[in-house]
């Protein structure tokens, strides 16, 4: 081939970087999907909002009231935001999705498009489209590291680590614990685990909250490697829908493994044929489709 | 009743270009022409596609490119531009009618960013800028479109055939049974129809339309532009379809007029246009999911 096999490895590392925020993304959609069955279109909107309350919370939040010093570090942002986001996920879901599950599914498709819509276009009237850079990486996770075959940032390290985690934290409790027992038992059957005496309703709010509080925390984590702009969820949001086309939103560890190898093949692409870099995940969501219709890891209804 | 009204609105329509600005009202059927075309496949077939941009985009683009590039005439510009639209529509078609519901949604719109990255990346589609200078050119050799009146003229016939043929397939044998499809997929299978065949020739119909209306458009403007083939398009035309009434024939022209309006008038406020716009969605889809025809046909069948 004659490629720099540095070059290839460099461009797989960063890759996997961002096939971390894939997972992290297409795993909140999953988890949202398999109990409200609407896909939920504001995902990259709730993405650009955890990015946003970070810089805002490092740069603004203290002028805001008064106290130009006080600052909200990436450490607190990293809690805060998650939290701050899945609250609003949780009133976008008490006094406007609930009232659309008896009709057709597209509707919550349709809803949550208004509201990425309504996202974007306030925080497009405030903030430069082109992104601002987030100055707050911690101290002591800036600088590179060396891995052996290349020196790599250790903030981007620090992302990726940080991503896996909460997958497998998340996947763990829903596939190992009692409570994700009755989470999955309610993506089954609603009813009869309603007719168990399980507050249905009340378990759907806190899944919508925890998927969209999911996409926040990408958001933080993304924030200081992109710039924080209005349109970073338009843009990801698409490509992670392809990936949840390839993956199928069956398996929660399918949407992890499909997220991390669809970011080191787009990784790879930017080294091997540049120009496609962009659609690469398109065609892959092309020939799974021709291939296996249902996705990877999904199951034929 | 209805025939009147019929007739009544398309007196209107002739009468249009006197009482309104010509480009306006020809970007307002070009729009409408696009939502009726998205509604066959909406409102009749219960398909979400959220890649229609695709088809109206690129048509633009190939009408612009044999007219400048190959001297094409405006008639067989417009015909190039909305057979490739329908070829593309039969490729989306074929890939995104293996899946149902949401999953159909979220491939169209893949397939469409696709097609967005062809049209900012081939060499010929002039990357940022779009396609400019695309000539009116002579109708059929003698009738010159650089007159606004003509153009409109033309535009207003374009309109009244594609929505004949709409109103025709519709009322036809095979749109009752795009319409038991909608309504009930498993019992359409069951008697014995070829549903996932049906449902590919409606998408393809819907395409080929879609792409008519967007060739139409880069004459009339004389561009192609990025705008035309992205997702936000694909947005509004779902919204006017929604706003207007969808599975009605008169929706999307009411919604088409509403929202090309709307964004005229608020042109001024920048980007709280995107917020009222999302608003708006979310008001639909809460409370109006009738939209304003379906509502006043509601209210009309109550008083009586």
């Amino acid at each position: 081939m004659g490629l720099p096999l540095n070059a290839v490895l460099a461009q797989a590392m960063l890759g996997l970087n961002q096939g971390a925020f894939y997972a992290l993304l297409s795993l909140g959609l999953a988890v949202i999907f398999g109990l409200l069955n609407i896909i939920n279109f504001a995902h990259g909107a709730f993405y650009m909002l955890g990015a946003f309350v970070a810089l805002i919370g490092l740069t603004q939040f203290g002028g805001w009231i008064g106290e130009p010093e006080l600052q909200i570090n990436f450490w607190a942002a990293l809690v805060l935001a998650p939290l701050i986001v899945g609250l609003l996920g949780v009133l976008i879901e008490r006094t406007m999705l609930q009232r659309l599950y008896k009709f057709d599914h597209l509707y919550g498709l349709l809803l949550t498009f208004g509201v990425a819509l309504v996202l974007q276009g306030y925080f497009t009237n405030y903030y430069n489209v082109n992104g601002t850079p987030y100055p707050g990486i911690p101290a002591s996770l800036k600088g590179i590291v060396n891995l052996g075959f290349m020196y790599f940032p250790k903030y981007r390290l620090f992302a990726i680590a940080a991503s896996l985690v909460v997958c497998f934290l998340t996947w763990y409790v829903i596939e190992r614990t009692k409570i994700g027992a009755y989470l999955r038992a309610g993506t089954e059957n609603p009813n009869l685990v309603q007719a168990f005496g399980i507050n249905v309703p009340l378990m759907i709010t806190l899944t919508y909250g925890f998927g969209v509080a999911l996409a926040a925390l990408a958001g933080v984590l993304a924030a200081p490697i992109y710039s924080v702009g209005p349109l970073m969820g338009a843009n990801v949001i698409i490509t992670v829908f392809a990936v949840v086309v390839i993956g199928g939103m069956g398996s929660i560890m399918g949407s992890i493994v499909t997220g991390l190898a669809l970011g080191m093949i787009e990784g790879i692409t930017k080294v091997v044929y540049p120009p496609a870099a962009n659609t690469v995940i398109f065609f892959v969501m092309v020939i799974v489709l021709l291939v296996r219709p249902a996705g990877l890891f999904g199951r034929e209804q | 009743m209805n025939k009147t009204f019929w007739i009544i609105l398309f007196v209107l329509g002739l009468l249009a270009p006197f009482a309104v600005y010509p480009v306006l009202m020809m970007e307002l059927l070009c729009f409408a022409l696009f939502a009726c075309a998205f509604n066959l496949l909406l409102g009749y077939s219960g398909l979400l596609s959220f890649g229609h941009a695709a088809f109206f985009g690129s048509a633009a683009y190939i009408t612009g490119f044999v007219m400048t590039q190959w001297n094409f005439g405006p008639f067989s510009g417009i015909v190039a531009g909305t057979l490739f639209a329908g070829a593309l529509g039969l490729v989306f078609g074929l890939l995104a009618i293996r899946r149902q519901g949401i999953y159909f949604a979220m491939i169209t719109l893949a397939l469409e960013q696709i097609v967005f990255f062809l049209s900012l990346k081939l060499p010929f589609t002039g990357g940022e800028d779009g396609l400019q200078g695309i000539p009116r050119g002579m109708l059929f050799g003698f009738i010159d479109l650089n007159q606004p009146l003509n153009m409109y003229y033309t535009v207003f016939a374009i309109f009244v055939a594609c929505f004949w043929l709409i109103h025709r397939t519709v009322h036809s044998p095979f749109g009752q049974v795009l319409r038991a499809i909608r309504e009930n997929e498993p019992r359409a299978i069951s008697l014995g129809y070829n549903v996932e065949r049906i449902k590919l020739l409606a998408f393809v119909l819907s395409a080929t339309l879609a792409g008519t209306a967007g060739a139409t458009k880069s004459i009339v403007f004389q561009t192609a532009s990025l705008t035309d083939v992205s997702w936000h398009t694909s947005g509004s035309v779902i919204l006017m379809t929604l706003l207007g009434g969808m599975g009605t024939l008169l929706g999307p022209i009411v919604g088409a007029f509403t929202v090309v309006g709307l964004e005229h008038e608020l042109s001024g406020i920048g980007s709280w246009v995107t917020v009222i716009i999302g608003m708006i969605f979310i008001v639909c889809v809460l409370a109006f999911r009738r939209g304003i025809v379906g509502e006043i046909g509601r209210l009309w069948k109550r008083s009586f």
